[in-house]
């Protein structure tokens, strides 16, 4: 029973501390992924693009192909927690000791981490949409540009969120790391607490069943997201006698 | 009659390998021709050369006299003009029906939302798909899907239709709607080039008949010619085929 009462006492003593950890950990792992997706997307967009028949553009295609590539594998080939100390303890040795704030400084180093994950999903995506979407588009004089944001795009971003929600989920987890720089998240704040009180296991205890209902809820807002996306299973007939409401509908975002 | 299409010493090669060898013929206004000829004589490829899906490697493309690859009209605008049907339709998965056959209309004649809406329903009308425009591809029949594409085709007001095997991948009780479609098509004046492997379409719809094998034209003429008439022997053997086993 006391230690029923000791895992109580710690949510209802260091609360706010344990809030503004879980605060930080969600705004840093967001805005982490999207920007991961938005850096993903731009480079699938970058590396699936034809070669051009300019050949200033063609040269400089390849050697930004050639930075995304070796982008992807340093920063999937090393550990986000060294990534964390290179780039910040990097940052302060350049500028001769001044240093970045911290919540951006972490929004930093898992935005560029996730960012080398997304730009292999996304290119993935790209590549597994049928040759004929891009045909059927092209055969009516679409442009690729034309093709991609309104063809291929769409049914990519569909296609991978389950890979996005996984990342966001990995994220959740993996900003304990940013603890090394003393990024004030949900980790950091274990160490603080368990410092104060000397109960390791409870204050652990509490801290693992956060990160869970946060990887968790997660996980079922963006499987809501994936349902919402794929529509109704069914479709209104034109002009229907029993469905008076039936007429052209447009999805949302379409001017 | 006014040549639309004209194709002068067409070649395409694939590494080694020549598909096309020396391709020449032209389809004037208002012409339904057929393109026949075994798998793998170069059909295909012929008509993805003409929409420059594939980039010809000798020869010319002519559309009214000018050279495709050369025009100042640009691929894009060039391939508005020429429509295209798919053996696999090719339809965009995320979109409706009506938004399948809208999207060219205002990105690349850059229609407003509102004509190209008429436009594609005045189509999807003739097709006989009206009452689905809000389905989605991927909830409906491969006859019906095909339907929509010839649809989205003829929305862009193209000069020249291409059809590459259309009914193909369909089962035979989808054949017939797909065939009929296209019949209308030709008997209003529509300009179409058809590669095909239904033999009955050829002959009774077709104005003239071309028989590929091996890449290049053996045998070119009118259905009459071809079928009833066959000069080369091996439009003979294709053509006289019953189809019984």
């Amino acid at each position: 029973m006391e230690f029923l009462t000791d895992v109580g006492n710690i949510f209802l003593k260091y609360y706010p501390q344990l809030l503004q950890g879980v605060g930080n950990t969600l705004l840093i792992s967001l805005i982490g992924t999207v920007a991961g997706l938005v850096i993903g997307l731009l480079t699938g967009i970058i590396r699936t693009a034809p070669t051009s028949k300019n050949k200033f553009i063609s040269v400089l295609h390849k050697i930004v192909n050639g930075i995304i590539a070796v982008y992807v594998e340093v920063f999937r080939g090393t550990p986000m927690m060294v990534q964390a100390m290179v780039i910040y303890w990097g940052y302060a040795f350049a500028t001769g000791g001044s240093t970045l704030p911290l919540i951006p400084s972490g929004i930093l180093i898992v935005s560029i981490n996730t960012g080398a994950y997304m730009a292999e999903i996304v290119r993935g995506g790209i590549i597994s949409i049928d040759k004929g979407q891009f045909e059927g588009a092209m055969s009516i004089g679409m442009t690729h540009s034309q093709t991609m944001f309104r063809v291929v795009l769409p049914q990519v971003i569909r296609n991978i969120l389950p890979s996005v929600s996984n990342e966001f989920v990995i994220n959740i987890k993996d900003t304990s790391v940013l603890n090394v720089i003393g990024v004030t998240e949900l980790y950091y704040f274990a160490g603080i607490i368990k410092r104060m009180n000397f109960q390791i296991f409870q204050t652990y205890l509490v801290v693992c069943v956060l990160y869970f209902v946060m990887t968790f809820s997660i996980t079922l807002l963006l499987r809501f997201l994936e349902k919402k996306l794929d529509g109704k299973e069914n479709y209104t007939i034109f002009g229907s006698q029993t469905n008076p409401a039936a007429e052209i509908r447009f999805d949302k975002g379409d001017k | 009659m006014e040549n639309v299409i004209e194709l002068v010493h067409l070649q395409k090669q694939f590494g080694d390998h020549k598909v096309l060898e020396d391709i020449n013929f032209s389809v004037r206004k208002g012409e339904t021709v057929s393109i026949i000829g075994s798998s793998g004589s170069g059909k295909s490829t012929m008509l993805r050369c003409i929409n420059l899906l594939e980039t010809p490697t000798g020869g010319e493309i002519l559309f009214h006299g000018e050279n495709v690859e050369t025009s100042p009209m640009g691929v894009s605008q060039y391939r508005a003009k020429v429509g295209m049907v798919f053996q696999s339709f090719n339809l965009f998965n995320n979109m409706t029906v009506i938004e399948n056959c809208m999207v060219g209309q205002t990105q690349v004649l850059k229609r407003d939302k509102a004509t190209a809406k008429e436009i594609a329903m005045q189509y999807l009308e003739k097709v006989g798909m009206t009452p689905y425009i809000n389905a989605k591809p991927r909830q409906l029949s491969g006859g019906q899907k095909q339907r929509v594409a010839i649809a989205r085709a003829l929305a862009m007001d193209p000069e020249v239709i291409l059809f590459d095997e259309p009914t193909s991948a369909l089962d035979p009780e989808m054949v017939g709607e797909v065939l009929t479609v296209m019949k209308q098509l030709s008997e209003s004046g529509m300009t179409m080039l058809v590669v095909t492997h239904e033999m009955a379409f050829a002959k009774n719809v077709s104005d003239r008949v071309i028989f590929m094998s091996d890449g290049i034209i053996l045998e070119e003429g009118t259905p009459q010619d071809i079928f009833d008439n066959p000069k080369n022997q091996r439009t003979k053997e294709f053509v006289g085929r019953d189809g019984s086993f």
